[in-house]
C-alpha cells in the first residue's frame, strides 16, 4: 500500500463509495443514471458489478419520489446515497429533503435520524445555459437540519463522502464536475474528514481568502501568482458550507486582517454574505478593511460562451480583489 | 375504533376552550380504515401518516398516553412537544412518523419498502393518505417505482370526498380514484372504508400479496369525516365555514363504522350490550386518564428549544 497512491478526484469518490459499501451493508446508492458515465462520471464505476442492482439502484426520472425513498430507507435504518447528477433537477426533491429529512429529528423530538447523504453534483459551463449550471449550496446551508459540505481536493472527496455516510443525520454532498479530473495522493485507507471542519491549504500573512469547492483551487493558483509579486494569501477551504468551522475563518482573519470570500454560488443571502457576516459580528476589531465578496452576480448562467466567460469566476478576479485591499 | 373515537372527542372541549392549541385534524368517522389496516400488520411493519394520523398511530399501537401529551404540546409528548398533532411517531411499533405537506410521506413508505426489499426482511410499509393527495404527483411517481421493483408497499387512499374544503368533483375529472393505479399494473381495490372487517379483510389480502413479493397494493377506501377538516367544526354545518350538506353529514353518521361493528357484534351475539358499555367505560378512563397525564405534564423548557438541532 502507497501513501502516494495518486488518484482523481471522481475516482476518489468512488473509492469511497466502494469502501463504505462493502463496510456496511446498508449503504446503498440511488439515483438516475447511476450506471451511466454520462451521468455521474467515473464515480460509480464498478460498483453495480460488486453489489448488484439491489444496492445499485438507477432509476426513473423522478427526482422527488427517489429522493424521498432514501430518506424513508433511512428512517427504516438504512444509510442511503442519493445521487442527482445535476443539481438544477434537486429542486424536484426540495420537499424530503428540506420538508421531511431535515425536519424529522427535530419535529419527532429526537426519535429517529435519517442517515441519507444528498449527493448533488455541480455540471456547469459548455454553454449549458441557466438550468443545468446552477449551485444550491446557500440554499440548503440555510435549513436547520441539513449538514453540507463541498469538498475541492481528491483527499476530502474521499474523507467527506465517508463521513457523510456514516453521519448519522442528513448530509448534502455537493461536488463539481470540474474538479473531477484533478489527481493527488489520496490513502487507499478508508479515514474521514470531518464534517464542520476547514482547512487552511495555504497558510499566508496579508490577507484572509475563504472559499469552497472549485474556488479553493481557483484560489490556490491565485496565491501561487500573488506570491511572485510578494502578496502572501492564506487560503482557507471552507470543506463544510454547514455547520462552518467560525474558529479556523476568525483565527486567519485575526492574523491578516483583511478579507476576500469567494464563492461560485450567487450574492445576495450566499455563502460569501454568510461569512461577512460573521467575520464582521466576531472579528470586527480585526479587520484593516471592509470584507470583500467576490460571487457569482445575481444573474443565471448564461449559454454563450463570451457570457459565461464573464459570469464564472476564476484566479483573475479573485487576484483583482485581493490587490484591491492592498 | 372506540379507542380512535373517544380519544378524538375528548380533544374538542380542550380545543374549543384553547387548552389545545396545535391545528388537530380530528379523525372521527374514519377509524376503520386504520384499525381495518394496523390489524393486519405486525410491529415490524412500517407505517407511515399525515395530517390527520391519531387514528393511525393508535391504531399502529402507539401509547395513548404519549399522544395526547403530544398534543398537548407537553415535553412527555411522543415527539417531546416539538411536533404536535401532526408529528406523531412511535418507531417502536413500526410507526415512524406523520407529517401534512399532502403526498409528502407517501415516498418515505416507497423507501420504508424499499429497504425491506433490500434487507430480505419480509416486512410491510403502508402509506396512508387523502383524496386529496391524489392531485400530487409523487404519489405517481412513487406508484411506478413501486410496481416496477415490485416492493411490499400498500398505498391506502382514504377517501373522505373532501380535500380540506374542496369537494373532490372539484378536484377530479373521474371519482374512481382506485383505477389511478391500473396503469402501473398495481392490484387496486375499492373498500367500504367505514365497514371495518371489510377494511381488514382486504388489508390481509393486501399484506399477504407484498409478503410474497407482489405488492404493490392499492386500497381506496371510502369513507368520511364527522368533524371538520381541522379543529372539531371548520366546515362542518352549521359553523363558520358551511359547506358540506347537513344530510350528507347526517347519512354518514348512518353509516358510522363503531355503529355498525357494535351492530355486528351484538347481532352475531359475539358481545352484549351490556359488554359494549363495559367496553366504552373502560376506553373512557383509558382516555382521561391519558389527558390527566398530558396535563400534569411538564411543557418543554425554553432553554431547550434548541435540543435536537445538529445543523
Amino acid at each position: 500500500m502507497s501513501s502516494h497512491r495518486k488518484l482523481s478526484y471522481s475516482l476518489a469518490i468512488n473509492e469511497a463509495l466502494h469502501q463504505m459499501m462493502d463496510e456496511d451493508p446498508s449503504v446503498f446508492l440511488i439515483g438516475q443514471g447511476v450506471k451511466s458515465p454520462w451521468y455521474v462520471g467515473d464515480t460509480a464505476q464498478g460498483l453495480l458489478e460488486r453489489f448488484g442492482t439491489d444496492r445499485v439502484i438507477d432509476t426513473p426520472v423522478s427526482e422527488n419520489a427517489m429522493t424521498g425513498a432514501a430518506v424513508g430507507a433511512a428512517l427504516a435504518g438504512m444509510r442511503p446515497v442519493v445521487v442527482h447528477p445535476r443539481v438544477d433537477f434537486m429542486f424536484y426533491a426540495f420537499d424530503p429533503i428540506i420538508n421531511e429529512a431535515a425536519n424529522w429529528y427535530y419535529m419527532n423530538g429526537g426519535k429517529l435520524q435519517a442517515p441519507v447523504v444528498f449527493w448533488g453534483i455541480i455540471n456547469r459551463g459548455g454553454e449549458q445555459a441557466a438550468q443545468h449550471s446552477q449551485s444550491l449550496h446557500a440554499m440548503f446551508a440555510q435549513v436547520p437540519g441539513l449538514k453540507v459540505v463541498m469538498p475541492a481536493t481528491p483527499y476530502d472527496a474521499k474523507g467527506l463522502m465517508i463521513a457523510a455516510i456514516r453521519e448519522p443525520n442528513p448530509v448534502v454532498f455537493i461536488d463539481d464536475r470540474w474538479l473531477y479530473k484533478l489527481e493527488e495522493p489520496v490513502p487507499e485507507e478508508i479515514y474521514e474528514v470531518e464534517i464542520g471542519r476547514g482547512n487552511v491549504v495555504r497558510a499566508g500573512t496579508d490577507i484572509t481568502v475563504v472559499a469552497s469547492s472549485f474556488m479553493v483551487q481557483e484560489s490556490i493558483k491565485a496565491s501561487e501568482m500573488l506570491v511572485k509579486e510578494g502578496i502572501n494569501i492564506e487560503v482557507v477551504d471552507l470543506r463544510t458550507v454547514k455547520p462552518l468551522d467560525e474558529n479556523l475563518i476568525l483565527a486567519s482573519v485575526q492574523k491578516t486582517g483583511r478579507l476576500v470570500v469567494v464563492d461560485g454560488g450567487w450574492r445576495t443571502c450566499g455563502l460569501a454574505a454568510e461569512v461577512s457576516a460573521l467575520v464582521s459580528e466576531k472579528a470586527f476589531g480585526a479587520l484593516k478593511a471592509p470584507v470583500v465578496r467576490i460571487t457569482l452576480p445575481d444573474c443565471p448562467a448564461p449559454a454563450s460562451a463570451t457570457l459565461e466567460k464573464a459570469y464564472y469566476l476564476t484566479s483573475a478576479d479573485i487576484i483583482r480583489a485581493v490587490k484591491s485591499l492592498i | 375504533m372506540l379507542r380512535i373515537r373517544l380519544c378524538e372527542e375528548a380533544f374538542v372541549e380542550p380545543i374549543l376552550a384553547g387548552e389545545v392549541r396545535c391545528p388537530c385534524h380530528l379523525y372521527s368517522g374514519e377509524e376503520a380504515v386504520a384499525v381495518g389496516v394496523c390489524a393486519a400488520l405486525t410491529d415490524r411493519d412500517y407505517v407511515f401518516g399525515n395530517h390527520r394520523s391519531h387514528g393511525h398511530y393508535l391504531a399502529k399501537g402507539g401509547s395513548m398516553q404519549e399522544m395526547v401529551a403530544e398534543i398537548f404540546c407537553r415535553e412527555t409528548g411522543c415527539s417531546r412537544g416539538r411536533g404536535g398533532s401532526m408529528h406523531l411517531i412511535a418507531p417502536e411499533v413500526g410507526m415512524l412518523g406523520a407529517a401534512p405537506i399532502v403526498a409528502g410521506t407517501i415516498s418515505l413508505a416507497l423507501g420504508a419498502a424499499l429497504a425491506s426489499t433490500i434487507r430480505k426482511d419480509g416486512r410491510v410499509a403502508v402509506t396512508f393518505f387523502g383524496d386529496g393527495a391524489t392531485g400530487e404527483g409523487v404519489l405517481y411517481e412513487c406508484m411506478n417505482f413501486a410496481a416496477l421493483k415490485k416492493l411490499p408497499i400498500i398505498f391506502v387512499c382514504e377517501n373522505n370526498y373532501y380535500a380540506t374544503h374542496m369537494p373532490i368533483r372539484e378536484c377530479r375529472v373521474g371519482m374512481e380514484i382506485h383505477e389511478i393505479a391500473r396503469p402501473f399494473g398495481i392490484e387496486s381495490r375499492q373498500i367500504d372504508g367505514n365497514d371495518v372487517l371489510a377494511v381488514y379483510d382486504a388489508g390481509l389480502l393486501a399484506v399477504e400479496k407484498c409478503r410474497a413479493g407482489n405488492g404493490p397494493v392499492f386500497l381506496e377506501c371510502l369513507t368520511y369525516r364527522h368533524r371538520g377538516h381541522v379543529g372539531p367544526d371548520d366546515n362542518v354545518q352549521g359553523s363558520h365555514t358551511d359547506i358540506r350538506p347537513r344530510e350528507e353529514i347526517d347519512l354518514w353518521w348512518e353509516k358510522d363504522p363503531i355503529k355498525r361493528f357494535e351492530g355486528y357484534l351484538t347481532d352475531q351475539r359475539i358481545m352484549t350490550q351490556e359488554e359494549l358499555n363495559m367496553a366504552r367505560e373502560e376506553v373512557n378512563r383509558e382516555v382521561t386518564d391519558a389527558h390527566d397525564f398530558a396535563r400534569r405534564s411538564p411543557l418543554p423548557r425554553a432553554e431547550e428549544l434548541e435540543r435536537y438541532v445538529f445543523a
